[in-house]
């Protein structure tokens, strides 16, 4: 390959790339890889459960060869500790922070890059060697981490119970990807605050910045703290140190079982905000576009993702109303936790307020948010079921938890996910995706995807455990067995559906049509430069003169919008 | 009333955790239906046209200020303070008022990875004697009489769930659970392990059985062989009064289980 204008050679362009778009599709790819495997291994739960340890059609033959291609009690706790820790850690993370982050925080604020390049291609190379020991954590002895992505002491942290070198390359594979997070965190807090164009005030930024901003704050503080228990608990494995072991298995007195799960939700909580945040900004922004009307109450959903930020921090506590800790400091958290329903009543009204009144383009990036409002609205409620500390205690550690946490998690992360994808596409790679596949696979998808997540939740309200390999093992389950074989089937169509995506990403990356600078007529600074945009976005500082929702300007003739850096929105914008 | 969404509830307070369910289902249920009615509305009224362009409004004018500020307030009161206040009733019910040891049969369970260790006080009502009872996986009660567990855990955390008692605590190594409940109707029923405990947790099955009367239950009993009984290697020393609603890290520990276990005797 030729070299660039640069003077790169092409390791330097686009492999070792401080570049934060190439930098974005490297965590693009590495993502949806991991997306792919996370669900390949959702799948193998799915069979195990409706049809338990027969043999698996197809791909059991070399998966399991000594069992005669079915699944064995050892295999099953892998599969969903590493589906759990592969889809949050290695696949919507990337995703969400490392690509959507990477890619839009400096082209909207109109900046060159951002602050910290080199910091930015370090922290991706630490995704990739955390990665690396996560995989190769099935090719040793004993095989990959049994212990449940939680990693909950005393199972994780003794190797009487889990001996296996992959529970510690788990661990040192989510540690490695904590410190790439961290650093990512640390650069675009600062891009967003110290790189903005002239004119772009704190209420000009997109909502998705708004979003990625908050997470990354949320990250920076609490990551540190995830990192730092894991490393505890591999003292606890290797060291011979007892921070989370009691009781028999400790080899000297002093250990708190429960101080692990209090500093693993002390960042585990944060961090299903961390993955949903940028997706609330992204529903915000994009509701607004394909409306083409401003973001109704813009500075209330800021100032309500705000709240949440500051909440999320203080909720940890509703993990743990089984765990032994005391019911009074249950009945605070659970309060706490119940009172994020306002905030979020704030975002669904100020949705609702910029779909009234609008010109609504049902284009497939906006069938995507509004299958995000469809199912955080679901994935929202359910979640005061969990937060009421005398029900919990009944459904706790049961699907329902699995239901409502993949409603949030999964359904509404993975369809912001999808609204990102179809909506930068064009800006990213230059061409247009296929809109006839696009709508096929949010269709296909939206019923899949409903079916296996509702059903999750009445199995649970039937008491059906998480985690459990065979659940035809327990009477009281026996009549609820065949909605196991029906999720099967239902996980097996979603799954299916979204070869349809995978397709038309590798289509369009080849063939699609040509993609002008701003296909979706679109106001933020990034639609102004190119697609794909030139090596450093800009070449002198834009200037900004509005918000970034200007559609449905009543003055304008030509056209309904104005861009950021239309220097006649001075005078007729209100933002 | 047997929806079929639960599995058959036999707990004297059971119902109170199923209406506390209907309830949040129906205070969610009709803030989902409004959400879907203003959604479906909304894109079938303000589709695209030619032509067509969208009011020009930010949400920002006082009355939408109002708006915003009145579906906080109404959200706040109607759903969060209505629920927290229905689950704190809901709690003092079941979990709040713990019975007298003198009329509730007293169990301690120990499990370990992967089953559940029941021990029973035996005859002179003191656990730790040569006169206790225990059993592998067979929790027997009377019904209709009030049961204390007290939970510990030999290797990792389980959690000690009974579907059809709406209720479940975990066993954590180091520390002393405990829960309380009153089955009111016989049978044979699922003890399950709610925790992942390792790779045998699916099959960390108990039975709980409710005997039909004191009597039977205590024919139960003394048929028990004591083979298990005069194993001192654990077992705890209650507190004097009845223990909290749930769990008090440190309360009191299994200190002198605890420590037995590793050595092996007492």
């Amino acid at each position: 390959m030729s070299k660039t204008l640069s003077g790169q050679s092409f390791w330097r362009r686009y492999v070792f790339s401080t570049n934060h778009k190439v930098i974005a599709v490297q965590y693009l790819f590495t993502g949806m890889l991991f997306l792919a495997l996370g669900g390949v291994m959702a799948l193998l739960i799915r069979w195990q459960l409706a049809y338990p340890w027969q043999p698996i059609p197809f791909i059991g033959q070399w998966l399991f060869p000594g069992s005669g291609g079915a699944m064995t009690p050892e295999v099953y706790p892998m599969l969903f500790t590493m589906h759990g820790g592969i889809m949050v850690f290695f696949a919507i993370t990337p995703i969400l922070l490392g690509a959507l982050g990477n890619y839009t925080i400096p082209l909207e604020v109109g900046a060159r890059d951002m602050a910290f390049p080199r910091l930015n291609m370090l922290s991706y190379w630490f995704l990739v060697v955390g990665s690396v020991l996560l995989l190769a954590s099935f090719l040793v002895p004993g095989g990959a981490a049994g212990s449940g992505w939680t990693l909950y002491a005393p199972l994780s942290a003794s190797t009487e119970v889990t001996p296996g070198w992959g529970q510690d390359l788990f661990i040192l594979g989510l540690a490695l990807d904590a410190v790439s997070i961290l650093m990512g965190g640390v650069n675009y807090i600062t891009t967003i605050m110290q790189l903005r164009a002239p004119g772009l005030t704190l209420r000009r930024l997109p909502l998705t910045l708004w979003g990625l901003f908050y997470s990354a704050v949320l990250n920076t503080l609490w990551l540190p703290i995830v990192a730092s228990a894991l490393f505890m608990v591999l003292c606890d494995r290797r060291l011979g140190t007892a921070f989370f072991l009691a009781g028999p298995l400790a080899p000297h007195a002093g250990g708190q079982v429960l101080l692990y799960q209090h500093l693993f939700w002390g960042f585990g909580h944060p961090e299903v905000y961390i993955l949903i945040l940028p997706v609330w900004g992204l529903v915000g922004d994009l509701l607004s576009v394909f409306s083409r009307k401003p973001a109704f109450g813009y500075q209330a959903t800021v100032c309500s993702m705000l709240v949440i930020t500051v909440l999320s921090g203080i909720v940890w506590g509703h993990h743990m109303f089984t765990s032994g800790m005391n019911p009074l400091v249950g009945k605070a958290f659970m309060f706490l936790t119940i009172t994020v329903s306002v905030p979020t009543a704030i975002f669904f009204l100020n949705w609702l307020g910029t779909l009234w009144r609008g010109a609504i383009r049902l284009t497939v990036p906006m069938l995507f948010t509004l299958g995000v409002v469809f199912v955080f609205a679901i994935g929202g409620l359910t979640g005061l079921f969990n937060a009421l500390q005398t029900f919990d205690v009944y459904i706790h550690d049961t699907y329902f938890v699995v239901g409502h946490f993949h409603y949030t998690l999964a359904a509404s992360v993975l369809f912001g996910t999808f609204a990102f994808i179809y909506f930068w596409f064009p800006k990213i790679f230059g061409r247009h995706m296929n809109a006839r596949l696009g709508y096929w696979h949010f269709g296909l998808s939206f019923v899949f995807l409903n079916a296996v997540f509702s059903v999750m939740m009445f199995l649970g309200l039937h008491g059906h455990m998480r985690r459990i390999a065979d659940a035809t093992a327990y009477e009281f389950l026996k009549p609820v067995q065949h909605w196991n074989v029906f999720l099967g089937w239902a996980a097996l169509g979603l799954g299916l559906s979204q070869l349809l995506f995978f397709i038309n990403v590798l289509y369009s990356l080849f063939k699609g049509a040509p993609a002008p600078a701003n296909p979706w007529e679109a106001g933020s600074l990034a639609w102004t430069v190119s697609s794909p945009p030139p090596e450093h976005n800009y070449a002198t500082p834009p200037r900004v003169f509005c918000g970034p929702h200007e559609y449905g300007v009543p003055s304008l003739t030509n056209g309904d919008w104005l861009s950021q850096a239309d220097p006649q929105a001075a005078k007729l914008a209100r933002s | 009333m047997d929806t079929g969404v639960f599995p058959p509830n036999i707990s004297t307070t059971g119902h109170v955790v199923d209406q506390l369910f209907w309830l949040a289902t129906l205070l969610t249920g009709v803030a989902f239906l409004l959400i879907v009615a203003a959604l479906g509305y909304f894109l079938l009224r303000y589709r695209s046209r030619p032509g067509r362009r969208a009011y020009y409004t930010h949400g920002d004018s006082r009355g939408a200020i109002c708006v915003t500020s009145g579906l906080a307030l109404l959200v706040f009161l109607l759903i969060d303070v209505n629920l927290a206040y229905h689950d704190h009733v809901a709690w003092a019910v079941v979990w709040g008022a713990p019975p007298s040891a003198r009329e509730a049969l007293q169990v301690e369970i120990m499990p370990e990875q992967f089953a559940w260790n029941i021990r029973y006080a035996g005859p002179d009502g003191i656990f730790r004697t040569s006169d206790d009872v225990t059993t592998i996986n067979q929790l027997h009660v009377p019904v209709n009489r009030p049961v204390i567990v007290q939970l510990s855990s030999k290797d990792v955390i389980h959690s000690f769930f009974l579907p059809n008692l709406r209720i479940k605590m975990d066993a954590v190594p180091g520390m002393v659970t405990s829960l309380y409940f009153q089955a009111k109707q016989p049978g044979t029923y699922d003890i399950a392990c709610a925790e992942h405990c390792g790779f045998g947790h699916y099959r960390m099955r108990g039975f709980l059985v409710v005997e039909e009367s004191a009597e039977a239950f205590n024919a139960w009993l003394a048929e028990q062989t004591n083979e298990g009984s005069p194993d001192l290697s654990w077992g705890w020393q209650w507190a004097v009064s009845a223990p909290r609603a749930s769990g008090t890290p440190g309360a009191h520990p299994p200190s002198a289980g605890a420590r037995a276990w590793s050595g092996g005797s007492t």
